[in-house]
């Protein structure tokens, strides 16, 4: 399509010989994306000069929260606890719950297709649902408490190690399991013996870095009244009391920073 | 005993750390569970899982196919709109970022408090920022561009700083020895071996800041969270339904674009 409406530029070779070189393409995508970026300037309204006259607003804020209000933190302590609490239960609860999902989402191993179309749907679904969403669905469904959160964390890590899973599943060498069917093992128990070693590695290792982002998340679903810290975060920023916000960013991005660190040293252990 | 048992039983075991790590899991798992109080759940529970389901499988079609500023369409655009020029302020402002802490373009200490920066912008969460952008810029989704832009920062350099580690430097002495100036070194030498890698994570990025547009409704930056959360406080679950699916079909949509995209440009 492109092609004919600007056609390749003909080049005569010495020798006699034409070649055709493409036209680029790149002036044509760069027209697209200013159209793209003008149109979404008109749709978010957005001025330079709000940010010109009321920008350093940001910045007094965060002024403001240096240096953080040392005496808040004893009571801190327990709903940080809450929300490390939640995102290990979810993600433990989460990543079990993902291998026979991922199971029935792996083409090679179940022949049904209708059950593996389901399953991926089901997975799909889950997955482009944001955490925050399904923590708001889970509130009104358990109530308002870490049972919500941790309800919301478990679906996504769920759908996250699920998918990676299946593919991971699927991409594993079928030698093995295809002679231990012969023998006369049973599909799942062949499964067990000849695929879920292979991909055992992976699966810790895809579990561990989806709970090193759970906590993050975990963070902020007590605004939704899910459970947590993040109902702190939102009274210290309704009441302006920017030193308590201070010291809970500091506090989260301490914790955070921890179990990243041991979760890295033990997946770098595991590949 | 033959060979092949000799051998299994010769495989080198390690036993006692994977009993240790399981007891380990298995008790901050038990420790975890007292997080849960199960009294917070409410009768109501099962009645309002009901009628939310019975909102989605009937949604309110016209409102979903509703052109108009109030309706699922409009909000859709509008949270696209917050996402993609969220991320391409957060990349260009991202790019200098990037130079500054990578440690073959800059001395050692000047990289490693950029990264100390960058590291900081990413662990606050994005509802904070939002929250905080509120303040400066009032509800709308301006706010939201100016949160989406400060939340991609942090990712997009990070994986920048990995492309621009990984350049080829060997291209440049052979430029040198043909007698390029400084710019057509930059100009051939290093654009077309970083264009492909950045557009390929700004692509990415895009992709994971529809989600958080889409969330940053609930602190009033715009797009299509603040109606999301409305209408599930007044219980219209029909609406909640359709504003759903919409956001499911359009997620989905937009990383099925982005995969098929990436996979094009990584393959050249």
């Amino acid at each position: 399509m492109f092609d004919k409406i600007f056609p390749p530029k003909q080049i005569v070779l010495p020798n006699g010989k034409t070649v055709s070189e493409k036209r680029s393409r790149t002036p044509l995508i760069l027209v697209l994306v200013l159209v793209a970026v003008y149109l979404s300037i008109r749709f978010t309204n957005f001025e330079f000069m709000v940010l010109a006259t009321s920008g350093h607003e940001f910045f007094v804020i965060i002024n403001e929260m240096i240096p953080p209000k040392w005496e808040y933190l004893p009571h801190l302590w327990q709903p940080l606890l809450d929300t490390i609490m939640m995102s290990i239960l979810g993600s433990v609860l989460g990543s079990l719950v993902a291998v026979p999902v991922a199971y029935l989402a792996a083409s090679n191993i179940i022949k049904s297709k209708i059950v593996v179309m389901v399953a991926r749907l089901f997975l799909s679904i889950l997955r482009t649902m944001p955490t925050l969403v399904s923590a708001l669905i889970a509130t009104f469904i358990f109530g308002l408490g870490t049972l919500a959160g941790t309800i919301a964390i478990f679906l996504f890590t769920l759908a996250y190690v699920g998918k990676l899973l299946y593919e991971q599943i699927e991409n594993a060498s079928m030698g093995a399991f295809e002679a231990m069917e012969s023998i006369g093992i049973t599909r799942i128990q062949a499964f067990r013996y000849a695929i879920f070693p292979q991909v055992l590695p992976n699966y810790l290792s895809t579990s561990l870095f989806c709970f090193e982002g759970n906590v993050r998340y975990a963070a902020i679903l007590g605004y939704v009244g899910a459970g947590g810290i993040g109902l702190l975060l939102d009274e210290g920023l309704g009441w302006r009391d920017y030193t308590s916000v201070g010291m809970i960013l500091l506090m989260l991005a301490i914790t955070v920073f921890l179990i990243e660190t041991v979760s890295e040293y033990f997946r770098k252990k595991l590949i | 005993m033959d060979a092949i048992e000799k051998q299994l039983y010769a495989k080198p075991r390690n036993n006692n750390y994977i009993y240790i790590i399981s007891v380990v899991i298995l008790g901050l798992m038990i420790w975890s569970l007292f997080v849960i109080d199960f009294g917070s759940m409410e009768e109501s529970g099962w009645t309002i899982a009901k009628s939310i389901l019975s909102g989605i499988v009937t949604p309110d079609f016209d409102f979903l196919l509703d052109f108009t500023t109030q309706g699922v369409m409009y909000l859709l655009v509008e949270t696209i709109a917050i996402a993609f020029l969220g991320t391409i302020f957060g990349a260009i402002l991202a790019i200098p970022l990037a130079f500054l802490s990578a440690s073959n373009v800059v001395p050692k200490p000047v990289a490693f408090i950029t990264r100390l920066l960058l590291i900081f912008i990413r662990t606050i969460p994005s509802l904070v920022y939002g929250l905080m952008f509120v303040r400066v810029a009032g509800q709308g989704p301006f706010t939201g561009v100016l949160t989406v832009a400060l939340i991609s920062i942090g990712m997009l350099a990070k994986l920048f700083v990995d492309a621009i580690e990984d350049l080829d430097t060997s291209i440049f002495e052979s430029m040198t020895s043909i007698g390029c100036t400084t710019f057509e070194k930059i100009r051939f030498g290093i654009v077309p071996q970083l264009t492909a890698m950045f557009l390929s994570i700004g692509i990415y990025r895009f992709d994971m800041n529809l989600r958080e547009a889409s969330i940053l409704g609930l602190v009033g930056a715009g797009g299509i969270g603040a109606p999301l959360i409305f209408a599930m406080n007044a219980y219209r679950w029909n609406e909640v339904g359709s504003i759903l699916i919409g956001l499911v079909v359009l997620i989905f949509i937009v990383e099925i674009w982005s995969n098929h995209m990436r996979n094009k440009l990584v393959r050249g």
